[in-house]
This record gives structure tokens, C-alpha cells and sequence, in this order.
């Protein structure tokens, strides 16, 4: 399959390399199980693939079949139909990271515009080519603060309000270094202020969300002020979508912000791939991690864009670098530039204010059922908590007769929120089926 | 005058485009009573370009013309593995039952999401020859970060706490050393023999007891099988050490030989190289780890299982798990699933014999180059190589050629150039992959073009020097974007400012 070779060119072919067959191309192998039976089933054509595979497709139920309150890190947006249309140029997505700018352009002008839209929307001052994923970023965000103060600042504040699933990437990337991770012991409810009395001259970094993975969005400008105070870093990890509504966190004084990109334009794909944004400050950017793309000019003096400080990167820096990172996500990063190209000024603003309306009309309808409660009095923007009668896991299980997706049972990930549901609410969802929702609580709650 | 020519070489920006009032796309309005918007949160302006459909994907259109991709032409660049991506992988990887589910849905309405991962964890398990396998690596250098951790974990999870040097041989890419840095490794470099494999002397030398293990590439960069390894594997064991095996050149041994089966501990996979993913344009890609028995314990989860075997009415139930001593998440999620999903329709296109036969071609394509090119470059290790090979991009009588210099005449071509300057240990590397996806003629128009710019290059050194001539852009001023440093665009009215 896939290969265009005719029996007479492989014998050409042979000839011309002078061996008699391909087997003994393969003479400098050892000899320990050499030509193994793969134990796979036989080779497929399209057709027979396609149906397998749509099979398989068809043995789950979706967020479009179902109504679906999950976010959690991931949100269920519209995805506009240019966004996949330009994705499946084969210029674009069969091309590699562009080591040779003469011949890729195309992509090193598409992520320079990417760069050039997330500092208008974090307003930083310059941003990188992608990290893998949110949970990554915030990792390298760790990893950059600790390298800033040439490890001689150890202590990594770590909001509880932060995706646990980021807290448990950052555990696993820090464990052989001597960074100490505090503060996701603080009270999930006590807010930022929590964490101040823990910032101290032996602290790199701050790093909280905004808004975080409760759905709060809080103030951040004292904590920023005791960190700064204490001459260490903040870093804020943004929902990018919640951008088109919120004051920047380049505007209360981040010196990082990552962010997970999912939510502009990317299929939730039963998670990933994903985006992760990084973005900092002019005087850090030497020191931020993965790829950048820079203006420059070619011998013809027309304008046109390269990869540039590459020798803070592994392939010149080696064991020095500033990170491993080599394939990143370019094509999700193009994902992110055509939707925000397309939504522009006005369209970003006018989905962010779509979600926080229709979550806020959810919020109020469910928090005026007997027994529910909003657990945030903070702002919160398309995403809430709200503290119920039952355990969330039993009643996400009867939701599910209702063709719901509840919402995510935060007991899975801190003790004690067994009975606390988080609630995402997008443009996905109208209003009848947040009002279907809200019938479907009273009657499962009831019963 | 706007400038309405459709050959225009440079494309304005985003924000060159834009024009106040302009939208191009629209959301049905809210359906819901209004709330006020939070006091004190909302930000004043909105620095985002304003553009209309058309124009997004004309914009859009323009730039993709200005790249090099394998659907376009062929792209030997060595260690990437530029094989053809078929078409039927985005199809799949986009059908509604799994683009449309959220990672976090419960167990029993994904089955057929989990099962497809458990077949892929299962099929990548025979071909490698491994025990335990984790898919949530992201690319290959997050699956040596994921590989090095469990190496380390391992160790200590033993006691034995002093092993914290990783041997590198000199040939290595360099996410290797930057992988295991970032676990708090001691790095020792080891030097390659005549032959290309690994020096056995400076090898034995450096394992003792402080030992973690070593990090190989086999076939290495070189394109060559090491024809020590059996012994480098021995060496490394007996004295504690494991062996992490780089599988960028997986693409050579697909069912001709398995990497459990000749001594390595841990490997990763490039989906996005061997097993057809798209690139990109740089990522996503996605770097499942394999491992043996006595490592799987420590994989990061969840991996997919089967939680029970079913029978002949009920089919079997599949849910995550996590393996009792993991190292814990790499990421968010379980991976980058919408790649395995194209890695699995891979695998079921191909099945066993189908990627033997790729493997086999992969390494006759490679072969056949280097025998075309062998009397017109210098090829350093000359031997029966894999799935690609390095020659030396410059020739003592034209001392002003350098491998840059061929490579940009190539584009010139239409062909994309190999890898440059990579292995380190090769003057003026041009290292060179075809892949089994390319036919007989693309690769004799290849070697032709090699051996017509060598001759250009003794008789008209300038002709490469100032090339490439035929490509919409000249060769970029790297010092340039490094001294002045614009990292992004702004609005051409405020750029004054
Ligand atoms: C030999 C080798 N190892 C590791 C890597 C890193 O893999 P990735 O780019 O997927 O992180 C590469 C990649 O380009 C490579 O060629």
C-alpha cells in the first residue's frame, strides 16, 4: 500500500545498489528473531478501512448527540468551516517545521501573524510558536522562572485553582530537580490572597489561571503586587476565548501567560491535539522556550519571516537548552490564526459575551432549584460551580438518561467537592437545552 | 491602489488587511435575557484584525502557495521521515463519533474511542516487541522525557539513588541530551568509531555504577545499523544501565526487527514520522513509549485496558487506567488522539506485511540513492545504510561550496532540501531521506539534480552561492531577525508609534 514500485524497478534497483534482494539489505541486524511474524490483521483498502473505522466511530456517543455541561479545560465551540478548509491545504499540514524559509513562508508568515495576535489578546509583549498543550506550557513556565534565577530560587507556587491535570505535569517535570511545589493545599474557596503569605525571597513563580478551574475570575493585582514586591515571577494561565471579554493579563502586570488554545476553533477530539499558548515580556523572551519567529528580509529585499534565536534551542544548545522541545503544534497554531482572523475584533468579543451570557442564565436558572447553590459569588465568565443536594456522580449518571452530559464531578479531583458540579455553558447550547437541563436537575435530584 | 495582482510574492499581514467594521464570521444572537458584564473586568480595546471571509481565506490560500509540502514535491529531509500522508487518515481522524467527544466524558460512552487505543497500544506493542506502552507523549522529544523519568524512577524505585549519568553517543539529535537535562541527568558524551557505531571503548569505560543508561538512536543518524549494538547493550546492562531507544528511524525495521527482541528497555515512537501523521508544519506529532516488563509500572497513565473480557454477547469493556507506580501525567488527557486515530487507520491500511514491505522499500529507496551519488560525493561511513544516509555537501576542490549552498540550489529544483549540518560529527551533512512512498523516477531526477549541481559547483560556484534563484523568496537575512528582533505585527497606522 502506498508504494509506487513495479517489480522491474526494484530489480533495477537492486541491481544498481548490487545486491541480489532486499533481505540482504538488512545484513548489519543481529540475528536474535530477525524477520519476526507481525501478528497483525492483514492490510485493508479504503473502502474496508472506512467502514471499520466508522464503525468504531459509531460506538460512541458525542457532544452532538448528547447535550453536553462538560468543560473542564475543554470547551465545545464552533468550529467555522474556513478554519478546516485552510488546515487541509496539503501545503500546510505536509509540510515540517520550517528549517528553510526560502520554500515555507507560508507557514513561518502564518505563526509570525499567530505570535502577532496572541500579544494583542494576552497583551504580553511577544509570544512563542506553541507548546504542546495548556498542561505543558504551565510546565515550561516552571521550568523557565526556576532557569531566570539560575536555580537559585526554589519555591514554585502552585494555585489549587489551577487544571489538575497541569498541577500533575508540573509534579511529574519537577520531580529530579529540587523545585518545591506550595499552595495547592490552600482552601479551594479562600481565593489568591491565599497564596501571598507563601511568597518569600526563595520563590521563582506564581502561578495561578484566569479564569481558573472553577470558572473564577478574580483580581489579581495584589497577588501580582507581593510577588513583584518579592522579585519573583507571576504566571497566569488564560482561557484565550475568555480574552475577548476580559482585561489582559499583560494589564495587571504578568510576566508569563499561558494558555490552553483548544478553545479557538480546535475539535475536542477526545482530547487533543491540543495548543498550548506561552507569551512573556520583552526582557524574558531570551529565555522562553520553543520555537519564535522573527521578520527579517531576503537577498531580493522583500519582507519575509524566519525561526530565529535558535540558540537558546536543543538542536544548537544541546543538554544547555532551554528546553527538549522540538515538534511543537504548528498546524494547531495555524488553527488559532485563521479563527481569530476570522472572528477579528468584533467576533471574539461578541462569542466571549454569547458564553458568558448563556452561562450566567444557566447559573441563575439551576442555582434557583431547591438544593442547588452557586458555589463562586467571584465573577465568572462561561464557566461555574455550583454545590448540589446529591453527589455530583450520581446525579451526572441519571443526567445521562436525559441525554445530558453533566458536568464535571469535582470530587474526582479535591476532597470534600463530591457534591460540586463544574458547568460549562457555549454558544453550543441554546436555551431550550439549558432549560432541559435545569428540568432534568429538578427531577434527578428529586428522586 | 490596492495591488490586485495574484502573483504578488509578499502578502501583506493580517493586520495589513484589516479595516474597521469588518467581520467574517457571525454567532446567532444570544437567545438568553442579557447580565451585566462584570464591572471592573472588561477590557477596553480589542487589538484584533477586522476581515472578511473571502479575504481570510484568500490571505490564508496566498501564504500556503509560499510552502513546500510532500503533497507538493519531494521532501528527502533526513531523521523526519517526509513519507506521503494518505488522505484517508483525515477523514477518519474527523468523523463526528470522534472529533466530537470531550475527554472527560464517562468511560461508557467512549468505548470506541478506548478500544481504538487499546488496539493501537496493542498493535505498536508487536511490532516493537514491548510489554507496557503509554500513547500520551506528545511528540518524540516528550516521549524521551517520558522514557528518561521512567528510566530514573526505575532506579531510585530500587534504591539505588546514585545513578544519574546518561551516556549520548556524539551522533545523537539534540532533544536527547536536552531530554535528559531535564531530568537532572549528568550528560557523557560517546564518541563514534571509523565505522560510525559506537566507540566500544569510551563506551565500557563509562559504565559503572553510576550508571543510569544510554540513549540511542539505532539505525542511528548516520542511517546505519549499529553494528555493535548486541555488545553495547550488554556493556550497558551488566552494569545496571538500561537502554532508551530514540525510534525517529523506526521507519527502517518495521517487521524486520523489534527492538525489545535485540535489548532496548524503552523506546519511543514518532507517529508523525513512521506511522504517516502529518507534520504539520511543524507538529502536532505524538511519541507513544514502549517498555518492558519490568518498566511498565512506571508508565504515565491513563493507558487504555480492558476492564472485562466480555463474552459472546457483551463485548469486552475498556476504561483508563493507571499503571501503580506511574511517573504520573506528561500532559493534559490521555494524548493526542486525533494523531492515533490516523496512526490506527495507518496500521489497518498496511497491516503486518504492509509496514515490512514499507520498511524494506524505505531502505531500498535509501540505497539506491547513495549507490547513484557514491562517485559524486563524499559519503563518510560507505556501507549498506537503512532508510537514509549522510553524505559530505562540499568537495576539496571547490572549497567555497558549502552544504548550504546545495541545498538551496535543490529548492531551485523543486525538490526540498536534506537535512543540514546534522550529525554534528559529519562536515557539511546533508543527510538524505526518501522514504518508500516515492518512485523509482522521483528519486533518479533527485540524483540527477545532485550530481548536475556538483558539476555546477566546480564550474559555476556563484550559480549556487547566490541560489535559490526560482523560489518566491531569496535566502533570508537570519542576522537580521536576530539583531532587530520583531516578533510580531501591529496595525500599519500604529506602527509609527
Ligand atoms: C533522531 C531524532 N530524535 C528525536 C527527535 C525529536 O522528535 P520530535 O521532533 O517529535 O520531538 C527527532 C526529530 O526531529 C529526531 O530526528
Amino acid at each position: 500500500m502506498f508504494l509506487p514500485h513495479t517489480d522491474a524497478d526494484r530489480e533495477a534497483m537492486l541491481r544498481t545498489i548490487g545486491v541480489d534482494s532486499l533481505e540482504d539489505l538488512f545484513c548489519d541486524l543481529p540475528d536474535v528473531n530477525l524477520f519476526p511474524e507481525i501478528n497483525l490483521p492483514p492490510g485493508m483498502t479504503e473502502i474496508e478501512v472506512l467502514e471499520e473505522i466508522q464503525h468504531i466511530a459509531d460506538a460512541n456517543e458525542t457532544t452532538g448527540e448528547l447535550i453536553s455541561f462538560l468543560g473542564a479545560g475543554v470547551y465545545n465551540h464552533y468550529t467555522p468551516a474556513v478554519v478546516d478548509s485552510i488546515l487541509r491545504r496539503g501545503e500546510f499540514y505536509t509540510a515540517y517545521t520550517p528549517y528553510q524559509p526560502e520554500i515555507s513562508q507560508g507557514t513561518l508568515q502564518a505563526i509570525f501573524e499567530y505570535q502577532s495576535m496572541i500579544v494583542a489578546l494576552t497583551g504580553m509583549d511577544a509570544s512563542n510558536a506553541s507548546h504542546y498543550d495548556g498542561a505543558t506550557a504551565v510546565a515550561e513556565a516552571v521550568n523557565m522562572a526556576y532557569h531566570n534565577f539560575r536555580g537559585k530560587r526554589s519555591k514554585v507556587i502552585l494555585s489549587p485553582g489551577l487544571h489538575p491535570h497541569y498541577r500533575e505535569t508540573v509534579h511529574t517535570y519537577v520531580v529530579d530537580s529540587d523545585i518545591q511545589l506550595e499552595g495547592e493545599d490552600t482552601p479551594f474557596d479562600a481565593g489568591p490572597e491565599a497564596l501571598i503569605p507563601l511568597i518569600d525571597e526563595n520563590t521563582a513563580l506564581v502561578s495561578v489561571a484566569y479564569p481558573d478551574f472553577f470558572g473564577r475570575v478574580f483580581d489579581y493585582t495584589k497577588l501580582v503586587e507581593a510577588a513583584h514586591e518579592a522579585k519573583a515571577l507571576v504566571a497566569i494561565h488564560v482561557n484565550p476565548l475568555a480574552l475577548g471579554l476580559l482585561t489582559p493579563p499583560g494589564e495587571f502586570g504578568a510576566d508569563i501567560v499561558t494558555g490552553e488554545g483548544q478553545s479557538l476553533g480546535i475539535p475536542m477530539a477526545f482530547g487533543g491535539p491540543y495548543l498550548g499558548i506561552f507569551a512573556t515580556k520583552d526582557k524574558y523572551v531570551r529565555k522562553m522556550a520553543g520555537r519564535i519567529v522573527g521578520e527579517t528580509q531576503d537577498t531580493r529585499g522583500q519582507r519575509g519571516f524566519v525561526l530565529t534565536l535558535s540558540t537558546r534551542e536543543q538542536h544548537i544548545r544541546r543538554e544547555r537548552a532551554t528546553s527538549n522541545i522540538c515538534t511543537n503544534q504548528g498546524l494547531l497554531a495555524l488553527a488559532a490564526a485563521v479563527y481569530l482572523s476570522l472572528l477579528g475584533k468584533n467576533g471574539l468579543r461578541q462569542l466571549a459575551e454569547l458564553n458568558y451570557h448563556k452561562a450566567h442564565y444557566a447559573a441563575q436558572q439551576i442555582a434557583s432549584i431547591d438544593g442547588f447553590e452557586l458555589a463562586n459569588s467571584e465573577t465568572f465568565f462561561n464557566e461555574f460551580t455550583i454545590r448540589c443536594p446529591k453527589s455530583a456522580a450520581e446525579l451526572n449518571e441519571a443526567l445521562l438518561h436525559y441525554d445530558v452530559l453533566g458536568g464535571y464531578d469535582l470530587g474526582k479531583s479535591y476532597k470534600g467537592l463530591d457534591d460540586h458540579l463544574l458547568i460549562a455553558v457555549t454558544e453550543m447550547i441554546s436555551k431550550e437545552e439549558i432549560d432541559h437541563f435545569v428540568n432534568a436537575l429538578k427531577e434527578v435530584s428529586n428522586a | 491602489m490596492p495591488d490586485l495582482s495574484t502573483s504578488l510574492k509578499v502578502e501583506p499581514t493580517v493586520f495589513d488587511i484589516s479595516s474597521p467594521g469588518r467581520q467574517g464570521h457571525y454567532f446567532p444572537k444570544s437567545d438568553v435575557p442579557q447580565t451585566n458584564l462584570p464591572k471592573g473586568f472588561v477590557r477596553e480595546d480589542l487589538p484584533l484584525p477586522e476581515i472578511a471571509e473571502v479575504d481570510v481565506v484568500r490571505h490564508f490560500t496566498r501564504l500556503s502557495q509560499l510552502n513546500h509540502g510532500v503533497d507538493t514535491g519531494f521532501y528527502p529531509l533526513g531523521s523526519c521521515t517526509m513519507k506521503y500522508n494518505p488522505k484517508i487518515n483525515e477523514e477518519t481522524a474527523r468523523l463526528a463519533g470522534f472529533a466530537k467527544l470531550h475527554p472527560l466524558q464517562p468511560t461508557e460512552t467512549v468505548q470506541g474511542a478506548i478500544g481504538l487505543m487499546y488496539e493501537l497500544q496493542e498493535w505498536l506493542k508487536e511490532i516493537s516487541g514491548f510489554t507496557g506502552l503509554s500513547l500520551q507523549p506528545a511528540a518524540g522529544a516528550h516521549g524521551e522525557l517520558t522514557g528518561v523519568l521512567i528510566m530514573r524512577a526505575y532506579h531510585k524505585a530500587r534504591g539505588d539513588e546514585k545513578r544519574v549519568k546518561m551516556l549520548i553517543p556524539d551522533s545523537a539529535h539534540g532533544t536527547n541530551p536536552a531530554s535528559s537535562a531535564m531530568s537532572g541527568l549528568k550528560i557523557v558524551e560517546i564518541p563514534s568509531d571509523s565505522r560510525g557505531n559506537i566507540d566500544m571503548d569510551a563506551l565500557c569505560a563509562e559504565c559503572d555504577d553510576t550508571l543510569a543508561g544510554i540513549m540511542i538512536t539505532n539505525p542511528n543518524t548516520l542511517g546505519l545499523f549499529d553494528e555493535n549494538f548486541k555488545e553495547v547493550c550488554d556493556c550497558v546492562h551488566e552494569a545496571g544501565g538500561l537502554i532508551y531507544g530514540d525510534g525517529a528511524n523506526f521507519n527502517a525495521i518495521m517487521g524486520i526487527s523489534r527492538p525489545a527482541d535485540i535489548g532496548v528497555d524503552v523506546l519511543h515512537f514518532n507517529l508523525h514520522k513512521t506511522f504517516s501523521t502529518p507534520h504539520g508544519g511543524g507538529g502536532p506529532g505524538s511519541g507513544p513509549v514502549g517498555v518492558t516488563e519490568e518498566l511498565a509500572p512506571f508508565l504515565p497513565g491513563p493507558i487504555a485496558a480492558v476492564l472485562d473480557e466480555g463474552n459472546a454477547e457483551e463485548p469486552p469493556l475498556f476504561g483508563l487506567i493507571n499503571p501503580e507506580k506511574s511517573i504520573g501525567r506528561v500532559k493534559a488527557f490521555h494524548g493526542h488522539f486525533g494523531v492515533l486515530v490516523r496512526a490506527y487507520t495507518y496500521m489497518m491500511m498496511l497491516g503486518g506485511e504492509g509496514l515490512k514491505a514499507a520498511s524494506e522499500h524505505a531502505v531500498l529507496n535509501a540505497n539506491y540513492i547513495q549507490a547513484r551519488l557514491r562517485d559524486t560525493f563524499t559519503i563518510p561511513h560507505d556501507r549498506i545504510c537503512m532508510h537514509e544516509f549522510v553524505l559530505e555537501g562540499h568537495w576539496d576542490d571547490a572549497l567555497d561550496i558549502h552544504a548550504l549552498d546545495i541545498s538551496k540550489r535543490l529548492m531551485d529544483f523543486g525538490i526540498h532540501p536534506p537535512t543540514n549540518y546534522f550529525p554534528l560529527i559529519v562536515p557539511e551533512a546533508l543527510m538524505i531521506e526518501p522514504t518508500e512512498t516515492e518512485s523509482k523516477e522521483t528519486l533518479d531526477v533527485f540524483a540527477d539534480t545532485m550530481i548536475k549541481i556538483a558539476e555546477e559547483a566546480h564550474t559555476n560556484p556563484e550559480l549556487l552561492q547566490t541560489a535559490p534563484h526560482n523560489t518566491p523568496f531569496g535566502r533570508l537575512d537570519e542576522v537580521k531577525a536576530a539583531r532587530e528582533l520583531v516578533l510580531c505585527c501591529w496595525f500599519p497606522e500604529d506602527k509609527e508609534e
